[in-house]
């Protein structure tokens, strides 16, 4: 996030003249206008604020967002990033990649935007398949999926990306899914971290993954399976009929009974965002028979990449003259006077 | 030139005008330091110099082998010195292992200085000799002066209480000593430079001091007996200024950073550990005050991902590696060939394929350079010739970048990165400045980030320019607005007009570098080769040769009217640090007949190779051993003709029919 002075605008400046083509019901389109509309609640400027993509459907996004967009390539578009950001660390950078894109190809530099902390918010959709390449398992996929490329069913165990955030340093994740009317504050608390911002997005691929989430996404009758976390809330679901403790024999997770609200006398767990064991408890929680975590999972920020480049340069360069011609000349240097040498 | 076995027994003053030494040693005798110290001191004395490290490409090879011998040449004289020299007029070999792997380069009557404390059963067993060469007679057709030097080290530095493993590391400052007296130098910057270097451990600057006149004093009282003599080199006529030694790596740095200053950007170097390119990510990370940000990237592609990054922001996006690195960042050099962004690109080239030979040097980049990548994406190269050529090639190779809206290669290779030579302290006020101009302002009433100005290049916006948010891309553009833009016809009016872009980038007419316009013969180099091509050329002209050197640093585009210049001379001689590659470019885009002379040894041309080639072009002519080539007349055809090169026509810019203007009505960009 970098918008000094907050500018008006609406869902439509947002909005570029660019036909959307991704597939009609596609979950891209849901997540697009998500970020059209949290961008003016955020008073950002269109001018100040870049998209960075890769490859893969969801890399298109920049070419719909009226703001300045640069679709790189596959899986390189954090490092990028990590150029435009170190050379001008005002303008306000939203990655955006997918599970194949961020993961496969691009998994190393996501790591390092990560580690490193480059101040942007990296929007991962995951659709759990290669959708513009038509079909493929991806490094998500969850074993046993058919594809062309795995016509028996996938036998390599899928990458969690909240994991391999956390596992790569980032100080910041936040998770929703496409269709989700919480995603915009899960974009707005991203936003918010003064660092490299991780959020999992889940994305419904119509035609090669379709409903892949509807266990906890359903457009009904899944809420229950969701737990939105809010810092300093404790850890409800259903209703507020269950919630998240902590089994403190196995120091793990355990679903208990809420019953009348009280929470705290069943265990039930204050969110701390700033809490890294939590948060780890959190991304490893099996679905199933936990909820889907969801929101803010962690939030803990720590000096950005660009402040401490910027911060070295200044030091480094405090004093010194940035004369070119004494540049030349300095280090083992003699004179030649006519014919005569005079060592200097 | 003449060898050091020449010099008269008597007296000091005559000299020859140019001398070969080669100091060699295991990895561990710091024989790169002891001649990057013999180079100052030749530099200070006013000599002209070359120079050429080789070193193995393991850190800490074992002790005592064959492979872990490093060496350094180095050529100085009273004129002017183009190479490293072809072979050494005196080798000191610090160890077996040294003498076995550098022998055969040393001329015959040459002077080998060795060290007998280091000639060890042990030692002798590891280079793999049966009996001590020292011993017998086996250097018979050489002088050799063998005394102990690791005894004498140790005694010149017990004052300072090191234990003998730590005194033995004296030994090259000993040996360095020795040859400042041979050469008549001042040891006192030597003194200077060890009291630096060793500013917090007073004792070890002491004891090296004390090593190294110890090596003078011993060369003082020996001469008196046996082959060892004093020489005093006068100084060169050179030009009168500021000078100062310098390698490739650091002439490219400095280069980057005049280039960054003529266009008033700061400068963002993206780079990732490689041999042997890592030294300009070293000179330019202590350089920040020049608005320099240097990047450690994860690897080579996130490398040149954050200079194209940067570049995109508004800053000189540069990055750096050798072959196998430049590979990597092909497919990003192509987006920044599709987004048409200022880059700049290092190919510090190393012997190939694959990871290939990391510490040696070869031009076989080439191909690489001018065609490997994928799709039609024409990207200007440039090479450098020598150590400080790559200054000025750096300066041209920003400027491209920035006035044509590209990405560069610009080629120098392991030799130019590591070799020294002195250099004129150029003034940078001398250098025409090209100011990046970024657009701020539609130039009509729509955004057109696509639509070229009179050079073809694309305007460069900056994102944080109010109201000039647009989307840049690697997928096709439509030629105005760069919107996607798929359809056949703009894609083919894209591909001509990158095409014609590069193709169109305005570089200097091709120079003859020694020699006449028209001859019998041209030998056409480009990069390192240039030193001993020219002296080579030289050699044949002074047998009455009619031969002319061309050394080319435009490699792509090429200098328009290369092609004339080359069907003057009824042959085209190629001299290549590889199997023929620019010699292809050249029958490609000329259709010459010109000739490869290859070599892939790792290890640069010698004098006398290329003088060998070239005497066979040429018949009875007095002391030439050649005639094998004859004479073709027939084999260049005439262009004039009508049988056009079809390459570099002409035509201006969007002039050619193939280009349709399209909606374009701008006449500036159309009749330019």
């Amino acid at each position: 996030m970098n918008a000094p002075v907050k500018i008006e605008t609406t869902l439509k400046d947002w909005e570029t003249d660019q036909e959307v083509r991704w597939c009609p019901g596609c979950g891209d389109y849901a997540i697009l206008k998500a970020v059209q509309r949290t961008l003016p609640q955020l008073g950002a400027d269109p001018a100040n604020t870049v998209f960075i993509s890769g490859i893969g459907c969801s890399s298109r996004f920049p070419y719909y967002m009226e703001t300045y967009g640069f679709h790189t390539i596959h899986g390189r578009a954090p490092a990028v990033a990590t150029g435009v950001k170190l050379a001008n660390p005002d303008l306000d950078i939203w990655l955006v990649t997918g599970d194949g894109d961020g993961l496969s190809i691009g998994g190393n530099h996501l790591m390092h935007v990560l580690r490193r902390n480059v101040n942007m918010q990296i929007m991962l959709f995951n659709n759990e398949i290669y959708g513009l390449t038509k079909g493929q398992a991806s490094p998500t996929s969850r074993e046993g999926t058919k594809s062309p490329s795995s016509p028996l069913g996938s036998v390599d165990h899928p990458a969690r990306p909240a994991a391999f955030a956390l596992g790569s340093g980032a100080r910041f994740i936040g998770r929703g899914f496409d269709v989700s009317k919480h995603l915009p504050e899960v974009l707005k608390a991203a936003h918010a971290h003064e660092g490299a911002a991780f959020i999992e997005i889940f994305q419904n691929c119509i035609v090669y993954n379709k409903d892949v989430f509807d266990d906890f996404a359903a457009p009904k009758g899944a809420e229950d399976r969701q737990l939105w976390l809010e810092d300093g809330k404790p850890m409800l679901f259903a209703s507020d009929s269950k919630g998240i403790a902590l089994d403190r024999d196995a120091l793990a997770l355990k679903v208990v009974d809420v019953t009348d609200g009280d929470w705290e006398g069943a265990g039930v767990i204050v969110h701390d965002v700033t809490n890294r064991s939590i948060a780890h408890m959190l991304i490893e929680m099996p679905f199933g028979p936990f909820p889907m975590a969801l929101g803010v999972l962690y939030d803990d920020p720590r000096p950005t990449f660009e402040s401490a480049v910027l911060a070295e340069r200044e030091k480094a360069s405090a004093g010194k003259e940035a004369n070119l011609a004494k540049l030349l000349g300095t280090g083992q240097t003699w004179t030649v006077s006519g014919t005569a040498q005079d060592p200097v | 030139m003449a060898t050091a076995a020449t010099v008269p027994q008597d007296g000091l003053p005559q000299t020859p005008d140019a001398i070969v030494v080669r100091f060699a040693g295991d990895s561990g005798d710091g024989m790169q330091l002891t001649g990057g110290q013999f180079t100052l001191s030749t530099a200070l004395a006013g000599n002209d110099l070359a120079t050429f490290p080789d070193f193995p490409a393991e850190i800490r090879a074992p002790q005592g082998t064959l492979f872990g011998v490093s060496a350094f040449q180095i050529n100085f004289g009273s004129r002017q010195i183009n190479t490293a020299g072809d072979a050494p007029d005196v080798l000191v070999a610090m160890n077996p292992a040294a003498l076995k792997t550098n022998l055969s380069a040393l001329k015959p009557g040459g002077l080998i200085i060795a060290d007998t404390g280091a000639f060890t059963k042990r030692n002798l067993d590891k280079a793999k000799y049966d009996s001590n060469p020292l011993e017998d007679d086996s250097l018979a057709k050489f002088d050799v002066l063998a005394f102990d030097i690791s005894e004498k080290t140790i005694e010149a530095v017990k004052p300072y209480g090191l234990g003998n493993k730590d005194a033995l590391r004296s030994k090259n400052m000993w040996t360095l000593g020795l040859a400042l007296w041979m050469f008549d130098r001042d040891r006192e910057p030597i003194h200077d430079w060890l009291k630096a270097k060793f500013k917090s451990k007073p004792d070890i600057a002491d004891a090296n001091i004390a090593a190294l006149d110890a090596g003078h004093a011993y060369g003082e009282t020996a001469e008196l007996s046996g082959p060892m003599k004093q020489m005093a080199m006068p100084p060169v006529e050179s030009e009168p200024g500021l000078y100062r030694t310098i390698t490739g790596a650091e002439a490219v740095s400095l280069g980057l950073v005049a280039g960054a200053q003529l266009a008033e950007l700061p400068m963002f170097f993206g780079g990732y550990p490689i041999t042997p390119a890592s030294a300009i990510l070293h000179h330019l990370a202590r350089l920040k005050e020049f608005g320099v940000t240097t990047f450690q990237a994860e690897d080579e592609i996130a490398a040149v991902c954050a200079a194209i990054g940067a570049s995109y922001a508004g800053q000189l996006g540069v990055t750096s590696s050798s072959g196998p690195g430049i590979a990597l960042k092909t497919e990003a050099i192509g987006l920044g060939i599709m987004t048409e962004l200022p880059l700049v690109v290092v190919n510090s080239q190393r012997g190939g394929p694959s990871t290939g030979l990391p510490t040696k040097t070869e031009q076989s980049d080439l191909y690489q350079a001018v065609y490997g990548r994928n799709g039609d994406a024409p990207m200007p190269v440039i090479a450098a010739r020598s150590p400080s050529d790559a200054f000025e090639v750096a300066i041209e190779a920003c400027r491209i970048a920035i006035q044509y809206m590209t990405p560069v290669m610009l080629l120098t290779d392991g030799y130019i990165a590591n070799a020294a030579e002195p250099w004129k302290v150029p003034n940078p006020a001398d250098f025409a400045p090209f100011p990046a101009k970024f657009l701020e302002q539609p130039r009509g009433e729509e955004l057109l980030p696509y639509k070229r100005d009179e050079r073809g290049g694309r305007p460069w916006i900056k994102p944080g320019t109010p109201g000039m948010m647009h989307r840049i891309g690697g997928i096709e553009k439509h030629e105005q607005t760069g919107n996607i833009d798929y359809s056949p016809d703009n894609h083919q009016r894209m591909t001509d007009l990158r095409k014609a872009k590069v193709e169109n980038i305005a570089v200097p007419d091709q120079e003859v570098a020694l020699g006449e316009n028209t001859g019998t013969l041209a030998v056409v180099g480009w990069g390192s080769t240039y030193g001993p091509i020219l002296q080579a050329v030289r050699r044949a002209q002074a047998k009455g040769c009619s031969v002319s050197h061309i050394h080319v640093r435009h490699i792509w585009p090429l200098p328009k009217n290369l092609g004339d210049l080359l069907r003057g001379f009824d042959h085209v001689l190629v001299p290549e640090m590889n199997t023929g590659q620019f010699k292809t470019v050249l029958r490609d885009q000329f259709l010459v007949d010109a000739q490869p002379l290859t070599k892939t040894s790792g290890q640069p041309f010698q004098i006398a190779e290329l003088e060998a080639a070239i005497a066979k072009y040429f018949d009875g002519i007095e002391g030439n051993e050649g005639g094998d080539v004859a004479v073709n007349d027939q084999q260049l055809p005439n262009l004039e003709s009508g049988h056009d090169d079809g390459s570099y026509s002409e035509a201006p810019f969007h002039g050619d029919g193939a280009v349709p203007s399209g909606e374009d009505t701008d006449s500036e960009v159309v009749n330019q």
